[in-house]
């Protein structure tokens, strides 16, 4: 008889038991050994069904395809641009996919991005061996220029988008503040020097405190408190995820509360 | 012939570890790390990567590689020993912690890149590169690294005919009628497997049969401290 040894969304560490016997099926980070379901990292459990499987609470960002991410151009190459994604792997942005302008055989790319340059992109395509590929060439995608940069916790990325970009949308609408959250944990802002500091006070917030229930409304308050506004209550059914970030993936990480 | 060893300097039980405190996520900068204390033997570890490798040609297409560094600060002895730091013992524990934890760790995960793991004691009693490793699983598994189980370490050995577990320096040193047998060992507890294994002494195979099943016992319940360290540290997050 299979038994389930842990609850839903219970912390579990390497090497938990989390189920023993053959009628449940292990998923990412459980692995198989014997009868027995273990898990193989730090993580949040989630048993869906007879599938068992964990979220991870930490580690480097890993990039995944239609993932939306802020990223710097590292180099110059002949076939586009080498871009550093805060990830252990860097990116390639091919010429195509670099600008809707036409590019002509042999032009200067740092025209179109020079070195040092930050810019919004989406990953088309991770290969087996972690090539990375980014498009920057789409909606909501394009070049960053001033603002500032906060870097955060990957993992913290679905909790500061809050559900459907709720939390991300009532920061924008307290600060007045344009916001770009990439899912690999670099944060870009631009707004009134003010205001740009309080985005970065309240997001270092939800990055250390968003593991403690009531979360929304606690930074609801402090935003209230600290702009003097009178926040309109988020519609968690209607906000909307305007940062461009991928939505199906933010709602499977976002957990409630 | 040697006197029996029947009562322990620090009144601990034969089979008793001396007093374990851990804690994760102590280093801010670090992508993971750890604190381990047994008795006064104290180990930091701390994990940065998987990052990219450098220098380019240590890395590998087809896995991630490990490299781990040990190291016992200036101060950190009792002062009887050469001065600690940097030298052929660290390397060679370095090599085996890093030996000792590659088995539970998927690599092939993270091709070309390193994993880097920092082990620094600022106060040692014997026993150090069992907390080293003990440490590094810890902040392995903090840094968010999958990992198969953690890598509990203990040591454990002969004072005269007695087997003990977890000896310290007191213990270790050979007195002039007793002989003493050193025996490090880390394991993976859910398969029982041995992951580091070294001797300091002479004895028999019987009396090392007989520590290395202390040593698992040992070993199961400092995996529960590591994973209760971790958890801890997470508590929050089930919410």
């Amino acid at each position: 008889m299979s038994e389930l040894k842990i609850g839903e969304r219970e912390v579990v560490v390497p090497g938990q038991l989390l189920a023993v016997g053959m009628d449940f099926l292990p998923s990412h980070g459980t692995y198989r050994l014997g009868e027995q379901i273990i898990a193989n990292r730090l993580g949040v459990s989630v048993v869906e069904g007879k599938v068992i499987k964990t979220i991870p609470l930490a580690g480097v960002y890993l990039p995944k395809r239609n993932d939306i991410v802020i990223g710097r151009v590292l180099d110059i190459l002949s076939m586009g641009w080498r871009v550093e994604l805060k990830s252990p792997y860097t990116g390639l942005i091919p010429i195509k996919d670099g600008t809707f302008e036409f590019i002509p055989r042999g032009a200067d790319l740092s025209r179109y991005y020079s070195i040092g340059e930050y810019f919004v992109g989406k990953i088309t395509n991770v290969s087996g061996q972690n090539l990375i590929d980014v498009s920057v060439k789409g909606q909501g995608l394009h070049k960053l220029r001033g603002g500032r940069f906060v870097k955060v916790n990957t993992n913290k990325v679905p909790r500061i988008i809050g559900k459907k970009g709720s939390m991300v949308s009532m920061i924008k609408q307290a600060t007045d503040c344009k916001i770009t959250v990439g899912q690999n944990g670099l944060i870009w802002l631009m707004g009134e020097p003010a205001m740009e500091n309080l985005v970065v006070k309240t997001i270092k917030k939800i990055e250390n405190e968003s593991h403690i229930s009531g979360l929304t409304n606690r930074i609801k308050e402090f935003l209230e408190t600290a702009t003097g506004k009178k926040l309109e209550a988020i519609n968690e059914e209607s906000g909307d995820n305007s940062n461009g970030s991928d939505d199906s993936n933010n709602q499977s990480k976002e957990r409630d509360e | 012939m040697a006197e029996k060893y029947t009562k322990r300097f620090d009144g601990r039980k034969m089979n008793e570890t001396r007093p374990i405190v851990a804690k994760a996520g102590v280093i801010k900068n670090a992508d993971g790390s750890a604190y381990f204390k047994i008795g006064d033997t104290i180990a930091y570890a701390a994990v940065y990567g998987p990052r990219e490798v450098f220098p380019r040609f240590m890395q590998n297409p087809t896995k991630g590689i490990l490299r781990v560094n040990y190291n016992m600060m200036a101060f950190s002895g009792p002062g009887e020993r050469n001065r600690p730091g940097p030298n052929r013992r660290a390397k060679e524990i370095s090599l085996v912690s890093e030996k000792a934890l590659l088995p539970v760790l998927d690599l092939e995960k993270y091709p070309n890149t390193v994993i880097d793991v920092y082990i620094e004691l600022p106060q040692t009693d014997a026993g150090s590169r069992c907390a080293g490793i003990s440490a590094a699983s810890i902040a392995l598994a903090d840094a968010g690294v999958e990992m198969k189980d953690m890598v509990p370490a203990v040591a454990v050995g002969m004072v005269g005919d007695t087997p003990v577990v977890d000896l310290s320096y007191h213990e270790e040193q050979p007195g002039d009628d007793m002989e003493t047998v050193d025996i490090p060992i880390a394991m993976v507890p859910s398969t029982g497997e041995v992951t580091l294994l070294q001797m300091d002494g002479i004895t028999n195979k019987d009396s090392i049969l007989k520590v290395i099943e202390l040593a698992k016992d040992a070993c199961v319940v400092i995996a529960e401290t590591q994973r209760a360290a971790l958890r801890e540290k997470y508590a929050g997050e089930s919410k």
